[in-house]
């Protein structure tokens, strides 16, 4: 399992300043979400992870090495990434999308070994999509495709796992199953999710963004503040113990919205 | 945990089965092709003429008109269709997975309107006459070459080359060469230049002879075996640029190396037989229909089925109104059109979307 270190990583795009300064580390085999409202540079952190995005400052170390001085395949090797782009150009089966999975494993057309059909077909049973293996995935629901595209990462085996709002079009179910999945992989894993209490359930800790800054850090109970969900979201909401787990749980009703502090004017 | 139904069994594509049935139609139709058209010539006589030309075996006297329509108009010009049809289909796929379109054809960069353009020059201008009769073929390669470096240069940016920027600058770089070439037929109206634009812009294997075969063969196929061999790598850029560099492909040189590629092979191919339309386009969309996207089968039939279309299509053009000749393009189109949109209204096809 692998350590993963964001040092001080900046981003601007165009001059702005998108991410800046982020300290963060996820240990191996811990589970770290990234929270904060709209636009707080949750994405653009990941992005630098998984290599959509070199940062204009600061350096990602995956056990202590520096991945831009890595070739690309292989850092694919180590970290698999669930992204937001959901939808393919062309109508593959969810068999061969997932089959893709291992692109960076092999060579050029090189055919899947049987190891890897079967941890393919693991990963599609892991996802419940293996009864649509043969579905082209262009035809299926937008939470059947998330939950294709998340076997697709896993059969990547990689040490980090990094996905954006994997949640979305996700069911009750199929969040909950996908998270404790996440929990029990034992993978390194960072996650954007907007849920906060999903979050605080599955994480072992949270960072919280707001204007592109690290504002918050640290087990869930710590951070999952009254205040903090007032100074950062923009909400009035009461922080209560799950009464059979003791994690932190939001709870909100409508008009609880304070002036945002957390969006820009 | 609930118990898993069983996947449908995966659709099972003979792949060696369907490559070799479709090369025996592709060796038939090539000697039917040849044998066929305003003088016919059996099969068996085609075939032993041919083996008479290949071995510099004897023929009879009175064979001699028979045998040099075979060997020197009709061989290099259905070989010619061969390789044209199967360059156009490969480019085509590679093209609609280069911009992520799929409505892109080879000619969606503007390389077709460039090399008219050039071709057109060249035979006004009488340019480039130290190259004798490929003078307006190297004319067309060269107005391919430059749209092709100034649409790149144009979509050149931080990002490399974007799918939509590349579309939008070749199809305006496609407009300005139209009009620098109606420009030139304005200012030099003879029969010439029309004639050359007609049939840059309609294409046709009427020009063909054997000097030009063995360049385009070996376009062609280095463009057919460099595709396939990144066939995984296009499947990969299929699920986005983002979710590719995630796997390892590196998008940017990626679509660098397509972009040469494809220009170069569309170049070679325009400057020797026109813009021949609608093969680019449909064929990629009709074999995907048959083998499922995975670029491994696209690209392995795309080659065949589009040389077996060409042939076909260019000895319909060549004998419907014989002695006259009809414009590829024209045959293409209204042979091609009418098949994709039942094939594509009967079949859930989708392509980026519903």
């Amino acid at each position: 399992m692998a350590r993963l270190l964001l040092e001080e990583v900046s981003v601007s795009i165009g001059g702005a300043p998108i991410v800046k300064d982020l300290a963060l580390a996820v240990e191996a085999g811990q589970v770290v979400g990234l929270i904060g409202p709209n636009g707080s540079g949750k994405t653009t952190a990941l992005r630098c992870v998984y290599r959509a995005l070199r940062p204009t400052g600061g350096a990602v170390w995956i056990d202590g090495e520096d991945l831009s001085r890595m070739p690309l395949r292989d850092s694919a090797r180590r970290i698999a990434a669930l992204t937001q782009e959901g939808r393919a150009d062309l109508d593959f089966t969810v068999e061969e999308v997932v089959a893709l999975g291992r692109a960076p494993h092999l060579r050029g057309n090189q055919a899947l070994s049987a190891r890897e059909r079967e941890l393919c077909r693991q990963a599609m049973a892991q996802m419940e999509v293996l009864h649509l293996a043969g579905r082209g995935v262009l035809s299926l629901s937008g939470g059947e495709r998330q939950r294709v595209l998340v076997a697709r990462a896993l059969v990547q085996e990689p040490q980090v796992l990094v996905l954006d709002e994997p949640t979305n079009h996700l069911d009750l179910h199929h969040q909950i199953r996908l998270l404790s999945m996440l929990k029990g992989s034992g993978l390194s894993v960072l996650v954007t999710l907007h849920d906060l209490n999903l979050a605080a359930s599955a994480c072992d800790r949270l960072a919280v963004l707001s204007h592109g800054t690290l504002v918050a850090c640290g087990p869930p109970a710590q951070v999952l503040t009254e205040e903090l969900l007032r100074e950062a979201f923009g909400v009035e909401a009461s922080v209560v113990p799950h009464p059979l787990t003791g994690t932190p749980q939001v709870l909100y009703g409508l008009g609880t919205v304070t002036t945002s502090k957390g969006t820009p004017e | 945990m609930r118990t898993m139904p069983e996947p449908p069994p995966a659709t099972t594509f003979a792949m060696p089965l369907i490559v070799t049935l479709l090369a025996g139609v592709l060796a038939l139709s090539v000697l039917l092709a040849i044998g066929l058209g305003a003088a016919a010539v059996p099969p068996g006589e085609t075939l032993r003429f041919l083996w008479a030309a290949v071995t510099g075996g004897s023929i009879t006297a009175e064979e001699v008109t028979a045998y040099q329509i075979i060997w020197q108009v009709r061989t290099p010009r259905v070989l010619l269709a061969v390789l044209v049809g199967a360059g156009l289909s490969v480019v085509g796929v590679a093209i609609q997975a280069m911009v992520r379109n799929a409505l892109a054809d080879p000619y969606v960069l503007g390389v077709s309107s460039g090399a008219s353009a050039g071709a057109v020059l060249v035979s006004v201008t009488g340019a480039l006459t130290a190259l004798g009769i490929y003078a307006v073929s190297a004319g067309a390669f060269l107005g391919a070459l430059l749209v092709s470096a100034l649409v790149y240069l144009a979509s050149r940016g931080a990002g490399g080359l974007t799918p939509l920027r590349l579309v939008l600058t070749g199809v305006a770089m496609a407009f300005g060469f139209q009009a620098v070439m109606s420009l030139i037929v304005y200012f030099v109206p003879d029969g010439e230049s029309t004639s050359t634009v007609l049939f840059w812009s309609m294409g046709g294997f009427g020009a063909a002879t054997w000097g030009a075969l063995p360049v385009v063969a070996v376009v062609t196929a280095v463009t057919v075996v460099a595709l396939r061999r990144f066939a995984r790598n296009l499947d990969v850029l299929a699920l986005g640029d983002e979710t590719s560099v995630s796997l390892g492909v590196d998008t940017v040189r990626l679509r660098k190396g397509l972009f040469v590629l494809t220009s170069l092979a569309t170049g070679a191919m325009v400057a020797v037989s026109g813009a021949i339309g609608f093969v680019g386009l449909v064929m990629p969309h009709l074999v995907r229909l048959w083998t499922g996207a995975a670029h491994v089968r696209v690209l392995t039939i795309a080659p065949l089925a589009g040389a077996i279309f060409m042939v076909w299509a260019d000895l319909v053009a060549r004998t419907l109104v014989a002695p006259r000749e009809l414009p590829l393009g024209v045959i293409t189109a209204l042979v091609g059109v009418p098949v994709f949109v039942v094939l594509l209204r009967r079949r859930g096809y989708l392509f980026g979307g519903r």
